[in-house]
């Protein structure tokens, strides 16, 4: 297995998530976050338990994994639905690099429209502690990248990518994740949360240590790109036969 | 110069067969893969091009495995027949790219070569979204040869070119055969296989039904009873003169009007038809084909 970054494959990528209709969401997601602090901020000034509120259950929970879905589908369901996936691999470069570079850009796709919107958030909802909004960030950040790692797995196991995705986000993340206690040993966002706590001073999730929650993300990272190289490698390309 | 083998390849997709035991050969020079829609051309060419793992059987690119090795790549150049392509990029950058993705230490202007060989210079610079059928199908072609590869795998490249399309892709697979690059195509029209190819394979029903040039397959196709039903201006005349030639073996009056006969040797039949029918003053109204449709065809090589 041998990775390193396709400057093409990213450029690619790129065009591929901005040239679609689909792109503009990645603006909408954001925008709705800011709007709403700027909401909370001006009707409740900067009390914790909403500011808390709104990042964690609106940033962690709903932005993050959805800028992360959106992200990598776009770059990898489509071509592997129409088959124009076949002009990348039809090259003597490694498919772990294909993935990784594609990854990157998923990633960067995260920064720009989840973390960096996390982070002027909490600036927002609280300016005057710094330490809130950059803890968030932080889980954000960690949490962001497993999503696509996850989701980018999903899209080279199942052409139904987008909808299988966001049903795990429902039920598992959401649903089971605030009903059941144990979900939190396998929920991201729940380990996004472990580790914004520490930075941001703050509590919410109970009985999850940090440094669990950041061994699993990064094994959720590194076995994600890892299973979408090898699924790859052994991609079948057929005419409708 | 390479050379594509193949050896008792078989693929099945669950309890469906969709190649059964084919072993063969593809060297430098054009060669035509034909055989019906459904035969397993493309699940042949998706084996060839290392995009399928066979279930039983090798496939080798001069000798080496074609599945998981995509350093075979650098000799390979793909055309699938799917037409999805990067839809948001220009003909050009989709080139560019494919160069880049090869390691070429100038993308640009093996880009440029490539596609002034297809003719796309002048759309180059439009997005592919804006492309027809035919131009889609060339910029493919631009794509794929980018690389200058001795292999060259087309799958059904003529379906949706026009006529002076057409006619400029087989001038440039001629080209490519005979510069001694290994060059394989599939097609189901046997009139479009024998312009281009050398040597044609045929398959039918997921079985190799025939090997050889494209002589030895015409034979093979059309050396067998051919029938016909002739309306003519005097069917009783008509089919007995036409018992009276030797490329006849029978003929028959149908109760709804009309001949029906049954060729044995269909180029000779073609040239006395005119003829016998001009020489006696009948006039020929019509000459259908009764069972010249393709899967008869490829039944009758299958029984053969």
């Amino acid at each position: 297995m041998s990775v390193a970054f396709s400057t093409t494959v990213a450029r690619i990528g790129v065009h591929s998530v901005f040239g679609r209709r689909r792109g503009v969401l990645l603006f909408v997601l954001p925008a709705v976050l800011l709007g709403l602090s700027l909401l909370v901020r001006l009707l409740v000034g900067e009390e914790e338990r909403a500011a808390q509120h709104t990042l964690y259950g609106l940033g962690l929970v709903v932005v993050v994994p959805l800028v992360a879905l959106l992200a990598t589908t776009g770059l990898l369901a489509p071509e592997i639905d129409d088959g124009s996936i076949a002009y990348l691999l039809a090259k003597p470069i490694s498919r772990y690099t294909i993935v990784a570079s594609k990854l990157a850009v998923a990633s960067a796709c995260v920064v720009a429209f989840a973390v960096v919107p996390v982070l002027v958030a909490g600036l927002l909802l609280r300016s005057s502690d710094p330490r809130f909004g950059l803890g968030f960030a932080l889980g954000a950040l960690a949490g962001g990248l497993a999503y696509c790692a996850l989701f980018a797995l999903l899209s080279v196991l199942t052409r139904h990518a987008v909808v299988v995705g966001l049903i795990y986000l429902l039920i598992w993340e959401s649903l089971l994740g605030g009903l059941l206690d144990g979900v939190r040993w396998l929920s991201v966002s729940r380990w996004s949360a472990a580790i914004a706590e520490p930075v941001a001073g703050v509590s919410l999730v109970d009985n999850l240590g940090v440094g669990y929650a950041l061994t699993a993300t990064v094994v959720v990272i590194v076995l994600g790109v890892w299973l979408t190289g090898r699924r790859l490698r052994a991609f079948n390309l057929t005419g409708d036969e | 110069m390479s050379t594509i083998l193949l050896e008792h390849v078989s693929r099945w997709y669950r309890n469906v067969v969709a190649v059964n035991d084919v072993s063969m050969t593809i060297g430098p020079g054009v060669t035509g893969l034909l055989g019906p829609n459904g035969a397993g051309k493309s699940t042949l060419i998706a084996m060839m091009s290392g995009f399928l793992a066979p279930s039983t059987g090798t496939v080798t690119l001069d000798g080496e495995p074609l599945w998981r090795n995509e350093s075979v790549y650098r000799k390979i150049g793909l055309v699938p027949e799917r037409e999805a392509l990067f839809d948001y990029l220009t003909g050009r950058q989709f080139v560019v790219a494919n160069a880049e993705l090869h390691g070429l230490p100038d993308p640009g202007a093996a880009a440029q070569a490539s596609i002034a060989l297809v003719e796309m210079s002048d759309a180059q610079d439009r997005a592919i979204s804006t492309y027809s059928k035919g131009m889609r199908q060339r910029i493919k072609m631009a794509s794929s040869l980018v690389h200058d590869p001795a292999v060259l795998l087309l799958d059904e490249p003529f379906n949706g070119m026009d006529p002076r399309q057409r006619m400029h892709l087989m001038e440039l697979l001629r080209t490519m055969g005979a510069e001694g690059r290994t060059v394989l195509f599939s097609s189901h029209i046997l009139e479009e296989v024998e312009q281009v190819a050398r040597q044609i394979e045929v398959v039918v029903a997921g079985r190799h039904a025939a090997s050889g040039d494209f002589g030895a397959i015409r034979r093979l196709m059309t050396d067998r009873p051919n029938r016909f039903v002739l309306r003519t201006g005097d069917d009783r005349t008509m089919a007995s003169v036409l018992l009276a030639d030797a490329s006849v073996r029978g003929a028959r009056l149908r109760p709804e009007g009309g001949v029906e006969v049954e060729a044995s040797d269909f180029g000779r039949f073609s040239e006395v038809l005119p003829r016998m029918a001009r020489d006696h003053g009948i006039r020929l109204l019509e000459v259908s084909p009764t069972d010249e449709s393709l899967e008869s065809v490829f039944a009758y090589l299958v029984s053969a």
